[in-house]
């Protein structure tokens, strides 16, 4: 029986008022959207939701990942294998990206579940992820989120298990983004959804509830893939799914979070969910997929974890437009972070296990931890008698800090800090936390974020965190 | 090692300094040549191609190595370049004493210069090079000993205020300063922040600069200048990253304490804050002084902020710390500092410092740190 184990979500805390938009103030208890900050992207959530997801679990068990997005940096250069490296895991699984199309999530959720299926692998870590960029004041703007999702398949202990499935492709011009566009494209609101999204998704539903043998009033729970508020009412309406086991949308919260939207409503139901319950996936995007999960009694015994409802929670309003322009780089600047040809790319090959998995070591004479790795024990002068150990997933303080206001960054200070883990010391800023909250001794947990952008790369590093 | 190897055996006969600021018309060869004239002059130089026997030259910011500043004054002589972070200077001159200690040369030019200035920038660059230690600015950096020592001593921005005013104040003595203005508490205090809780005031000035001294074997002194000063000691320490270092508490720089231990020791100095007259030491950043207080033994751990707001490192108090402005009020041109400040105390133990010259000094140090920090210089010179 093949289907999801456990899931993480990962949904920036920062928001968008819209009444901010063009320049406005920010509205209390107005709609709003998420927004990835200047130092995240579709690797930094990815990666995040990917943590929340592998909490409690052996990751080292995993054999496949599976990386969907339209929006990873780079065309040519895989983020699968990038995101395996930030999460530490073994050299030898499989890696691949899905992208090109909305779809590209649930999707490589499939591919995931036929994986496990067929015995190619036993178990897959999917990460959806996107962080789409609308041009400053159009309508998309105000629609659209970022967001992750992160599932593990596989076949042991299942919380959900993968049911039929029933795929539709199609051809239309509705929405696009060329190699050269930064700002995803739109043709006309009415003509996507008359001529796209609702009949794709109701083919793609009631295809499934035909192949399933299902009743569209039989789904306790619906994860439904919707470009708006309004077209997403109208489908539940059409579709004739049962309105209260549909899962909110989110609209006027996180926003349409493009690929790992309907991934992350399907979070917000496995969250909410109770055994024995069917539970629709629905996605659009070139064509509509619908998949049927059923959910199995070990859903109650899955430890609690970062899911939807934990980051709803947790939002911090932009107070201006302006640093929402220039926390997506949407603003003009002098100087072109590529410009400079940036980090050498042997330097970059050689700090690997520091850079991307965060990786220490622990001195086998004294037991000291130390960052980075280095030849000469810092403490009892041992050589190269260490054992590589994993900072990222374990706890440090605070040791002491500064706000520096030179360091480029939308919200100026950056919050730097010395922090300890395990005895070592490590030079790294601080996120989530103000300067008020920020205290000698506070306890941090880690975070992968884009440290820079230099050479018109992103440059990823960790980051410090208050404990939540 | 042998503590005394370098006591009493070397003599500064000349020194120079060209004028330090945003020297936007002046190239580096055009201030050493100025610094290096002034020195020749100072020891009474006539034929330095036949005079000066070797050259040690320091610069951080200089791309061009030594040949920089052999070209500049057409010496084609041993020409050695050092760099050691912000005690680049002083290094230098530490090599020119040992290579005449060492009886290899008679008469040594030492050279210390930088031009940051023609990097664009106002303040030093915010480095990218590699993805982690950032930001990789100075004030980032020295500002991280802040929250220790305020939680752990009570002190407060006001305590770094007030070093800011005094070395504003020396500055307007010193002819060479690049910034000639007072500046009150209020000043310091309101200024933009840098990185907390540094205030724009709190950081040294970016300049460009050239310092010279002119070193020569002790018992040959008296053939350039009857008034020579002689050097009682000069070290250069490293020390470990303090951002990794597992044992540092941040409420002192360790290659200072270090450094101070060593050079206090080669001048058999046992009790730094009666002996020494007069001092000048590396105010990158205001607090970078106030650690330095306590770290170079002029009062205990802690205390500095009590003695500096009693005076005592005033021009007026007993023991005057940064007479012609320091970093302040001169900038940080990085391998001319070091130098500078040697030119400074040998001008203040000739008695030749001016408005600023302190009663009677017979004994100076100068002191330098940088790096993360990493590194410290520190020299001590004398009159008998």
């Amino acid at each position: 029986m093949a289907g999801i184990q456990s899931y993480g979500a990962y949904v920036p805390p920062t928001r968008l008022p819209l009444s901010v938009i063009g320049g406005g103030k920010p509205k209390d208890g107005g709609p709003e959207r998420s927004v990835a900050w200047n130092d995240e992207d579709a690797v930094t959530m990815g990666v995040a939701a990917a943590l929340n997801c592998l909490r409690g679990f052996d990751r080292g068990r995993i054999d496949a990942l599976l990386f969907a997005s339209t929006t990873y940096p780079f065309a040519e250069k895989q983020g699968a294998a990038l995101i395996a490296r930030a999460l530490d895991l073994r050299r030898d699984i499989e890696t691949v990206d899905f992208a090109g199309s909305l779809r590209a999530g649930t999707a490589a959720l499939r591919a995931a579940t036929e994986k496990v299926q067929a015995g190619a692998a036993k178990n897959v870590l999917v990460i959806v992820s996107d962080a789409r960029l609308a041009a400053p004041l159009s309508p998309l703007e105000k629609n659209l989120g970022d967001a992750a999702a992160a599932f593990w398949v596989g076949d042991q202990n299942v919380i959900a298990e993968m049911g039929a499935s029933y795929t539709v492709a199609d051809e239309l011009l509705d929405l696009w983004r060329t190699a050269q566009d930064r700002f995803v494209h739109t043709w006309e609101e009415r003509f996507v959804v008359q001529e796209g999204y609702t009949p794709c998704i109701t083919e793609a539903v009631q295809g499934l509830c035909d192949r399933a043998n299902l009743d569209p009033a039989a789904f306790q729970r619906v994860a439904l893939y919707g470009p708006d508020a309004r077209s997403h009412a109208t489908a539940v309406r059409k579709l004739r799914l049962v309105p209260s086991a549909v899962q909110e949308p989110f609209f006027g919260r996180l926003g349409n979070t493009g690929a790992s939207f309907a991934p992350l409503l399907l979070i917000a139901a496995l969250e909410q969910a109770k055994p024995g319950e069917n539970i629709l996936l629905a996605n659009y995007g070139d064509g509509a997929d619908a998949t049927v999960l059923r959910t199995t009694e070990n859903i109650e015994k899955l430890d609690a974890r970062r899911g939807l409802s934990w980051h709803l929670e947790r939002r911090r309003p932009v107070a201006s437009y302006d640093q929402y322009l220039r926390a997506r780089s949407l603003t003009a600047s002098e100087w072109d972070a590529g410009e400079n040809p940036g980090l050498s790319a042997t330097i970059h090959f050689r700090e690997r296990d520091e850079d991307l998995s965060f990786r220490g070591q622990r001195c086998g004479k004294c037991s000291a931890v130390q960052f980075p790795m280095q030849r000469v024990c810092e403490t009892c002068f041992a050589k190269d008698d260490f054992e590589s150990i994993r900072l990222s997933d374990l706890r440090g303080k605070i040791v002491t800090f500064t706000f520096d206001y030179f360091f480029p960054t939308p919200q100026p200070p950056t919050i730097v800090t010395i922090t300890e883990i395990e005895g070592a010391r490590v030079h790294l800023q601080l996120v989530n936390c103000t300067a008020e909250s920020t205290r000698i001794d506070l306890p941090v947990e880690f975070v992968f974020r884009k440290i820079h952008e230099v050479g018109g790369r992103p440059n990823y590093y960790w980051k410090a965190s208050p404990i939540e | 090692m042998r503590k005394d190897a370098l006591r009493d055996r070397v003599a500064v006969v000349g020194v120079g300094c060209c004028q330090f600021g945003e020297n936007w018309d002046r190239s580096p060869s055009d201030m050493i040549v100025d610094a290096a004239y002034e020195a020749y002059a100072d020891a009474g130089i006539e034929d330095p191609q036949a005079q000066i026997d070797a050259v040690f030259t320091g610069s951080v910011y200089s791309n061009k190595g030594p040949h920089e500043c052999s070209d500049a004054l057409k010496l084609w002589k041993p020409v050695t370049m050092v760099s050691n972070y912000c005690a680049t200077g002083t290094d230098a001159f530490r090599c020119g004493v040992m290579s005449i200690a060492a009886g290899v040369y008679d008469t040594v030019l030492v050279v210390g210069y930088d031009k940051p200035k023609d990097r664009g920038v106002s303040g030093p660059t915010v480095m990218m090079d590699s993805v982690r230690d950032l930001p990789k600015t100075p004030a980032g950096w020295f500002s991280f000993a802040a929250a220790q020592y305020f939680d752990q001593y009570g002190a407060g921005r006001e305590d770094l205020a007030r070093i800011a005013v005094k070395n504003h104040h020396n500055g307007t003595l010193a002819p060479n300063s690049f910034l000639k203005r007072e500046i009150s508490m209020d000043d310091a205090l309101n200024a933009r922040m840098i990185s907390w809780p540094f205030g724009l005031y709190d950081c040294a000035a970016q300049t460009d600069g050239a310092a010279v001294a002119i070193i020569t074997r002790a018992d040959l002194a008296k053939s350039f200048r009857d008034d020579a000063v002689l050097v009682k000691g000069v070290t250069v320490q490293a020390g470990p990253n303090p951002q990794k270092d597992p044992s540092n508490d941040f409420l002192s720089w360790k290659p200072t304490v270090w450094a101070a231990k060593d050079v206090y020791e080669q001048a058999g100095i046992s009790n730094p804050r009666a002996e020494i007259d007069v001092a000048q030491v590396h105010d990158c950043f205001t607090l970078t002084e106030l650690l330095t207080y306590e770290d170079l033994g002029f009062c205990k751990k802690g205390e500095g902020k009590e003695h500096s707001a009693a005076g005592n490192f005033q021009l007026t108090g007993d023991l005057p710390v940064n007479t012609d402005g320091g970093l302040k009020s001169f900038g940080h041109p990085t391998g001319a500092t070091g130098v500078r400040m040697i030119y400074e105390n040998t001008l203040q133990l000739q008695g030749r410092a001016g408005a600023r010259q302190v009663k009677d000094a017979k004994l100076a140090l100068s002191h330098n740190i940088g790096g993360h920090p990493t590194a410290c210089g520190i020299a001590i010179l004398g009159r008998d």
